[in-house]
């Protein structure tokens, strides 16, 4: 058995009475896509934050790229990457200077740094575009760019929170192929989406409820499971449950 | 009887650099559910601006419910109901509040109107003294609606209403919007959820400014050309990088769990031909189905031409 990336104990998050993550217990293993799914409300993004080092759990244990979440979240920031649901690359700051900035805060060399970021323009064919403001990019490749910044590192693990939201169907496939990538290079890949077809292309995928864990397999054992044709069945019966508000 | 009329809209911004909206044209029948489908940057919320008369257009012509949209914006005014994409409403007035005072700018009440939120404002009436800026997601939107329907609009314009939202809560948006269609109000609707297009009676396809294709959703996937076959093998990625080089291949793409394919001169022979192709390569466990597009098909289709 591999050792996994991600391995969590009963993790739990309350905040006050309110219990938003509640024992949740799962593992990911190395160049697994891995798809998070739930309802909005159902404890994703806490249960994220705590697998990133920011946010301390109430209770229960967890290791993310070998390194605990209680001593040594500053280990599992330097190890993993996260491309944020909001845009969070500097829109004044032109291509290169952004692949500059973010290769510089994770540590790389100089020679690293030059050699990663003409390797990667040309991968995206941003090659005209380097000296332009991020700003002024149309919003798919401003997703390609900080999915490629979030694992110039090439970290353990990258985190997706909802990263192909509001763009159009190519160039979300686009991005599906830069997923594919980093996957294959051994990459682990942690998304969420709420697009159900995208939830097809996840080696495994887990759905959340009420802040619980519901159903964790392959897409297709899923289906089997729930007897339903697409993941969007699945995900409807189980989500329907509900009985917390959405967020 | 149409209720919006568009006629080569455009609209630029940053003195002309940027073209928002590029020669729009599209009309919505009386009392129909349309829809307005594509990614951010296509143009949606420049549109839904010059219709709610808030953006003047640089060129071109728009009337809704007969009125023009620059010289009577005031009587537009009075009758449409618009939902911004981004929550607009009072977050520090509790949800009461926000009705009551949405009312008055009308000059209703909420008792005289009370039918015509009924439906959806029971879902949120338990919270009525909370402000709106502490409610969830899902109860914001519940109320956004409520405050755009309140004055009994005859059009209403909702600009990505479900943007973000989970695939169980869209759908119970959706079922709102058909109640309210069976009431006559006509309804305006952007979305980037292609799934979301077989919903509405008709669907504008839009893209960078452009009109792709205005239609009923089924008369857009009839126009789909050629055949689109689903594939399936237990290696996707490779069987995609694959099946891209293939020279016969027009477009492929992941598709669920399957990837579409569609072929540059399509014959009888094609499908066993690439079969054939894939034999070759290796693969043991390849499944191939012709499929019947959808909407998303169409659009990838649209983009490509």
């Amino acid at each position: 058995m591999e050792t996994p990336v991600i391995k969590t104990d009963k993790l739990t998050k309350r905040f006050g009475a309110f219990v938003a993550a509640n024992e949740i217990t799962f593992e990911v293993y190395p160049g697994e896509i891995f798809g998070f799914l739930g309802a909005n409300g159902a404890g994703k993004t806490t249960a994220m934050r705590m697998l990133c080092g920011l946010s301390k759990p109430s209770s229960g244990t967890a290791t993310v790229a070998g390194f605990d979440i209680y001593k040594q979240p500053g280990k599992i920031k330097a190890n993993i990457g996260y491309m944020s649901q909001k845009f969070s690359l500097y829109e004044d700051l032109t291509v290169l200077e952004n692949i500059r900035f973010f290769a510089g805060i994770y540590g790389l060399t100089n020679k690293q740094i030059k050699e990663k970021s003409e390797k990667l323009i040309q991968q995206l064919g941003l090659q005209k575009e380097t000296k332009k403001l991020v700003g002024s990019l149309p919003l798919g490749w401003k997703q390609k760019l900080s999915f490629s910044v979030a694992v110039l590192h090439h970290p353990a693990i990258v985190f997706l929170d909802e990263p192909t939201g509001g763009v159009d169907p190519v160039t979300r496939r686009q991005f599906w192929d830069l997923i594919y990538d980093a996957s294959e290079t051994g990459v682990t890949v942690f998304v969420t989406t709420h697009y159900m077809d995208e939830a097809e292309y996840c080696n495994r995928i887990s759905i959340m409820v009420d802040g619980n864990i519901k159903a964790l397999d392959t897409p297709i054992k899923l289906k089997e499971q729930f007897k339903a044709t697409s993941m969007d069945e699945v995900f409807y019966q189980l989500a329907r449950s509900a009985t917390r508000k959405a967020d | 009887m149409n209720s919006v009329t568009l006629q080569n809209i455009t609209k630029t911004y940053n003195k002309g650099t940027i073209l928002a909206v590029d020669k729009v044209s599209f009309e919505v029948n009386n009392g129909t559910l349309f829809g307005l489908i594509g990614p951010d940057g296509a143009g949606k919320t420049s549109i839904f601006r010059i219709l709610s008369t808030l953006l003047l257009p640089e060129k071109g012509e728009a009337t809704v419910d007969g009125y023009d949209v620059v010289k009577d914006y005031k009587s537009i005014r009075k009758n449409i109901g618009y939902m911004p994409g981004r929550f607009s409403l009072y977050q520090d007035l509790t949800v009461e509040e926000n009705l009551h005072f949405f009312a008055t700018l009308f000059g209703a009440t909420l008792r005289q109107n009370y039918d015509m939120i009924k439906d959806i404002y029971v879902q949120i009436e338990p919270f009525k003294k909370r402000r709106a800026g502490k409610l969830s997601g899902g109860m914001k939107q519940k109320l956004a609606l409520c405050c755009a329907l309140i004055h009994k609009p005859s059009i209403l314009f909702l600009d990505e209403p479900t943007t973000g939202v989970d695939p169980v809560s869209r759908r119970e948006f959706w079922e709102m919007l058909k109640k309210l269609k069976a009431q006559g109000i006509t309804i305006v609707v952007s979305t980037p959820y292609m799934d979301e297009a077989t919903l509405c009676d008709t669907i504008a396809l839009i893209q960078s400014g452009k009109i792709l294709s205005v239609n009923e959703p089924d008369k857009i996937i009839k126009a789909y050309p050629g055949n689109l076959y689903a594939v399936k093998s237990g290696k996707m990625y490779q069987l995609l990088k694959d099946l891209r080089e293939y020279d016969q291949t027009f477009s492929c793409f992941a598709f669920g769990e399957y990837l579409h394919l569609s072929f540059k001169n399509d014959t009888p022979a094609s499908a066993q031909e690439v079969l054939n192709y894939l034999k070759q390569k290796g693969y043991t466990d390849i499944e191939l189905n012709p499929v019947t597009p959808g909407i998303e098909d169409c659009f990838i289709r649209l983009l490509k031409q």
